[in-house]
């Protein structure tokens, strides 16, 4: 398992949600992706793509002002 | 009519019929984030074929953005409204960047534009076909999208959608279910992929059929239709494209350009320079990603709003500005305001401003 960090702060619906998603396709199955926010629609928006791609969130937080989603990259052979 | 006769020709087909049924077909679902998708692809999960959809971000999607921009606290966040479809369906949904590629869309659509700067048949051509490379790339079978026959203007008149069908590569791999026994048999209802009689023949303005098809599924708390899908159909959004192009003397903007013309009051009151002032919290929050690009004023005496300064003014001219920004904010009545102004290169100087009334802002300077 392989902890990343994605910066997707100051960029606003949807693209938070396009930059994990262009993240996660090169993460593998067990990896941890930490994603920093601005945009409040993140905290929706990112849980949602995860249920319907299968990932799971493993927490949401807010850290020094920005929104921390951190997710469990969970991908079928 | 005779009897059939299952000879050699039936044989054959059933054959075929017997190996095409037999896989799960795979449709690809253009997801717009409204009702008319939503159902288009809920009709055809129910047909027990496999959907997920797809979502281009073209940079002037009405949702999700102003509203993240000025949302304040206390506010309802508001969500990206495709990814709540796909969440109710159960469906995958891949939101696709194409920002670059629409350009191209944009500033030189084939069909022309709509009332506005919207190149709405050339944009449907192009999601489509962005859909079928979608659809090739991801060895999926056909292409579904929530349009129906002659429910807008031009793009959805049933001349117009050959065209797109044509024009993206689609062909009859692209299957409108709402309206679809209205159209042609495509080629997912003459292989039996989809059962034809199940699909739907809705025409027109009305949403009263798709209305009562939601409830029919149990769907609620869907977006309600805005007047169009983009800010390409916005007169004013229109307007300040326009003023861009003209003042830069060509056609062409980048992604930048595209989102400052969602945020704050746009005043021209000179022809080499226009302001951008911030009309909340949020929007001063959003444009202060923006302060390395542009001279940028603020008030110090009172709150007010952040303004960038998109072109070059002169000495005096930077004066003007700085009283305009200085109308915005909490010290309009003031007898002076103070105004910060910030330079690119880093300069900083502090102006003692009268602000302007409100009848020294003729109306011609807002975009
Ligand atoms: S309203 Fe905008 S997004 Fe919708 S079809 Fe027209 S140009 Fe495309």
């Amino acid at each position: 398992m392989t902890r990343f960090t994605l910066d997707a702060r100051n960029l606003i619906c949807p693209l938070p949600v396009v930059r994990t998603q262009e993240k996660v396709e090169h993460l593998d199955s067990g990896d941890e992706l930490e994603v920093l926010c601005t945009d409040p629609g993140a905290l929706h928006d990112i849980p949602a793509w995860c249920r319907i791609h299968g990932h799971q969130v493993v927490e949401t937080t807010e850290r020094s002002g920005d929104i921390v989603v951190r997710l469990r990259v969970q991908k079928l052979d | 009519m005779g009897a059939l006769s299952f000879g050699a020709p039936w044989n054959h087909l059933r054959t075929f019929y017997t190996v095409h049924m037999t896989t799960q077909r795979k449709a690809v679902a253009l997801i717009s984030g409204g009702l008319d998708s939503m159902l288009a692809a809920k009709m055809i999960l129910e047909q027990g074929v496999h959907v997920e959809g797809v979502n281009f971000f073209t940079g002037f999607c009405v949702q999700g953005h102003t509203h993240a921009i000025r949302a304040r606290r206390g506010d309802q966040v508001t969500r990206n409204n495709a990814l709540w479809v796909a969440d109710q369906l159960g469906i995958k949904l891949h939101i696709i960047d194409v920002i670059e590629d629409y350009k191209h869309v944009v500033l030189n659509p084939k069909h022309g534009y709509g009332a506005n700067l919207n190149p709405c048949l050339d944009c449907k051509g192009f999601m489509v076909q962005k859909a079928r490379e979608w659809m090739e790339r991801s060895r999926f079978d056909f292409i579904i999208t929530g349009e129906v026959l002659g429910q807008r203007p031009k793009s959805q008149l049933k001349r117009a959608l050959p065209v797109i069908a044509l024009e993206s590569g689609a062909g009859d791999r692209l299957l409108r279910p709402l309206s679809a026994h209205l159209l042609e048999r495509t080629l997912p209802e003459r292989l039996g992929w989809v059962d034809r009689d199940k699909l739907g023949r809705i025409t027109g303005r009305s949403r009263k059929t798709q209305m009562a098809m939601a409830e029919r599924y149990g769907f609620t708390g869907y977006a309600q239709p805005a007047g169009g899908c983009c800010f390409l159909t916005d007169s004013n959004y229109s307007a300040k494209l326009r003023d861009l192009w003209r003042v830069r003397g060509e056609r062409g903007y980048e992604f930048d350009d595209i989102m400052l013309l969602k945020v704050g009051r746009h005043l021209r009151p000179r022809p080499n320079f226009k302001l951008i002032v911030a009309r909340d919290a949020g929007e001063n929050q959003f444009l202060r990603g923006f302060l390395k690009r542009f001279t940028h004023l603020y008030t110090d005496s009172h709150p007010g709003p952040l303004a960038l300064i998109d072109g070059e003014p002169s000495r005096g001219e930077i004066e003007l500005a700085a009283r305009i920004t200085a109308r915005f904010g909490q010290g309009r009545e003031a007898r002076r305001v103070r105004v910060n102004v910030n330079q690119r290169d880093g300069r900083q100087q502090v102006l003692s401003v009268e602000p302007l009334s409100r009848k020294q802002i003729p109306q011609e300077w807002y975009l």
